[in-house]
């Protein structure tokens, strides 16, 4: 076709231009956060009229936010290690046992993750009362965890479905009994996986609302915190907390990256 | 020598209908090469994976030393194997995948380096000890694997396919070292494999195996020499077959009507006169006779294709009644252009009757 450079030429720029267009909406909005976490003027107004840390120091001095900010960590560490430690279990489960109702358990343990935040946490509040268990951080660490074993059991049962199964069975073979094949061999060789979920899990238990919503007692989270105080609009004070998430977010992308780096290249 | 495997009926049913191995028997002397040989989906692994113990039979029983160990998992069981894959640990160093099984005995670390370097020197790989498997060719992986099996000394060593992942000039070279490491290490191997010539160059004894059950066991030699079905004629060494009809018995052996001719053969069937049977005999076990010589078996024909491959002629030649048949021979030092076979000449072919194979039945041409 005679046509073909000028058209190339076309769909080239077009490609180009839609890339920059959703980059900027991806993020954008976080470079306008931090800059306004640096803002003088309490009002969004931009360009910012001057630079202050003044946000940033009122918000360490803020008791409320730093016990919300405790309690998310307290909670996401918890449910996600909770996830973790029922999840692994059950994908070695799957991956190793033909049972019946197996393709049931599976769906089964995945429901959870589609269920809307709201109908987990009206029933597990439920479930709590019926048990005569208060609202507290260790029932939404338990509320969090039973979605997250969906996430946690899909990525370690993918990672071990690629596993060659004769690996363990060599490790057998050597007289290795199934718990020192398992953290021996079976383990080293799903980290990369379990480091993922496991940081998934964090994070999306370190943002959820709604669950949290129904369950918490006193307790405050962070987005929890966030939402209440939003009341009054969205303050600098606000847009500063923002920005330190974003800075552990990346931190914790880069650490995800370095650690579940596969050792050996298949 | 006393056995070191017994199988009695062993059979490992999938299914009703998926059969892997069904009523196998089958006794291996200490120190033996023993290989399993057949075609894919025979049940060889199958057979190998419940030596090993990775998996249960549904009939059976299989000892180990004069112990019952049909239920005993792998890793209480005093046998290793070479995985088809090798199965080497990624994670851990080619010295660390040596080790493992060493600690697990209860080893020092020391102790456990020191055996590995050994194991590695014997398997002739003494500087890798530190490398990751990625890092090493095929060939190499290979040895690490092996290796890794022999330096717990287990009493029997099992191979699955060790050799079907490396090219074909590894793969001769690697016969002749794992039948000098199976004669400097005096364990016991078994091993499968589909390539008969794997199998008679490298085996004390070879089983040949048929959906599952055993077609024959024996030494090389005579799996060649009397083959028990067209089935083993085949598969070890190629075989001519021509259908046939018993007529009767001489001093000099079983007499058989063919459409191609009459033939005597010295083996010798319990079959009643008439029975319908097929005679064989190997290409390279013919002779196209030459003008004024002649055979105890003498079968004319007529030259239907001549293939010159090196090393020698192979002639197919058609015999009356229209069956076609393949002669083997090889060239003389120097060629007379005269005495190649020409396509469309009529020829004699002499076969001795030692070399005839009789079956009962018929096997589809
Ligand atoms: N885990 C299994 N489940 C069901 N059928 C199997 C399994 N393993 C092997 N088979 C079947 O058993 C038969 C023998 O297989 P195998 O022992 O692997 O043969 P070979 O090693 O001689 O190629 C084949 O028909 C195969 O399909
Ligand atoms: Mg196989």
């Amino acid at each position: 076709m005679s046509h073909k450079p000028s058209s190339s030429f076309v769909a080239d720029t077009a490609l180009t231009t839609f890339v920059c267009l959703l980059m900027a909406f991806l993020y954008v909005p976080i470079w306008v956060l931090i800059a306004f976490s640096f803002s003088s003027s309490r009002s969004l107004t931009w360009p910012i009229p001057g630079f202050t840390l003044d946000w940033y120091r009122k918000l360490f001095a803020n008791a409320d936010l730093l016990t919300a900010v405790g309690n998310s960590f307290y909670v996401a560490t918890f449910a996600s290690l909770l996830a973790l430690a029922v999840g692994i279990p059950a994908a070695m489960a799957l991956h190793r046992f033909n049972f019946w109702g197996k393709t049931l358990f599976r769906r089964l343990i995945l429901l959870p993750i589609t269920l809307p935040g709201i109908v987990t946490g009206i029933s597990m509040l439920n479930m709590f009362r019926l048990f005569g268990f208060n609202p507290s951080l260790e029932t939404v660490i338990i509320g969090h965890a039973t979605a997250l074993i969906g996430v946690v059991v899909t990525q370690v049962f993918a990672r071990l479905q690629r596993l060659p199964k004769s690996l363990e069975e060599a490790s057998s073979d050597l007289g290795a009994p199934p718990l020192h094949t398992f953290l021996h061999i079976t383990l080293p060789n799903i980290r990369s996986a379990v480091f993922g979920a496991g940081l998934l899990s964090f994070v999306l238990s370190f943002d959820e609302i709604p669950v949290t919503f129904f369950l918490t007692g006193r307790d405050n989270t962070l987005p929890m915190y966030i939402y209440s105080t939003m009341r009054r609009g969205v303050t600098p004070e606000i847009n500063a907390v923002g920005t330190l998430i974003v800075l552990a977010s990346l931190i914790l992308i880069i650490v995800s990256v370095l650690l579940s780096r596969d050792r050996s290249p298949r | 020598m006393a056995a070191i495997i017994e199988l009695q009926r062993i059979s490992k049913h999938y299914s009703k209908t998926i059969i892997g191995v069904d009523d196998v028997s089958l006794d291996v002397e200490d120190g033996e090469f023993v290989t399993l040989l057949g075609p894919s989906g025979c049940g060889k692994s199958t057979l190998l994976r419940m030596i090993g113990g990775f998996e249960a039979p549904t009939h059976g029983m299989i000892r180990l030393a004069g112990q019952d160990v049909t239920h005993v998992p792998p890793y209480r069981r005093d046998v290793n194997m070479v995985f088809q894959d090798y199965a080497l640990f990624p994670h851990m160093t080619v010295g660390e995948n040596i080790a493992y099984g060493l600690k697990i005995q209860g080893r020092s670390r020391a102790q456990a380096r020191d055996m590995a370097v050994d194991a590695l020197a014997l398997v002739g790989l003494p500087d890798k000890i530190d490398q990751k498997p990625a890092q090493l060719s095929g060939g190499q992986r290979q040895r690490v694997a092996l290796a890794r099996a022999i330096v717990r000394r287990p009493k029997v060593l099992l191979l699955d396919e060790p050799l079907s992942a490396l090219d074909a000039r590894l793969r001769d070279q690697m016969r002749i070292e794992m039948k000098h490491l199976h004669e400097k290490v005096g364990i016991t191997f078994i091993m499968v494999t589909h390539d008969q010539e794997e199998a008679l160059t490298m085996s004390d004894r070879v089983v040949v195996m048929e959906k599952g059950r055993v077609a024959q066991d024996g030494r090389p030699q005579d799996l060649y020499d009397q083959p028990a079905s067209p089935y083993v004629a085949n598969f070890i060494g190629t075989t001519n077959f021509v259908a046939g009809s018993l007529t009767g018995r001489s001093p000099a052996g079983t007499r058989i009507a063919s459409a191609a001719g009459d033939f005597t053969a010295t083996a010798d069937l319990a079959l009643p006169q008439g029975a319908e049977v097929t005679l064989g005999f190997r290409p390279e076990k013919v002779r196209l006779l030459a003008e004024g010589e002649t055979a105890a078996n003498v079968v004319p024909g007529r030259i239907a294709e001549v293939i010159y491959y090196g090393l020698g002629l192979r002639t197919t030649v058609e015999l009356a009644g229209g069956t076609q048949v393949h002669v083997d021979c090889l060239l003389p030092d120097s060629l007379a252009r005269s005495a190649v076979p020409q396509p469309g000449a009529p020829v004699r072919l002499g076969i001795e009757p030692h070399n005839v194979f009789v079956f009962a039945g018929r096997v589809a041409a």
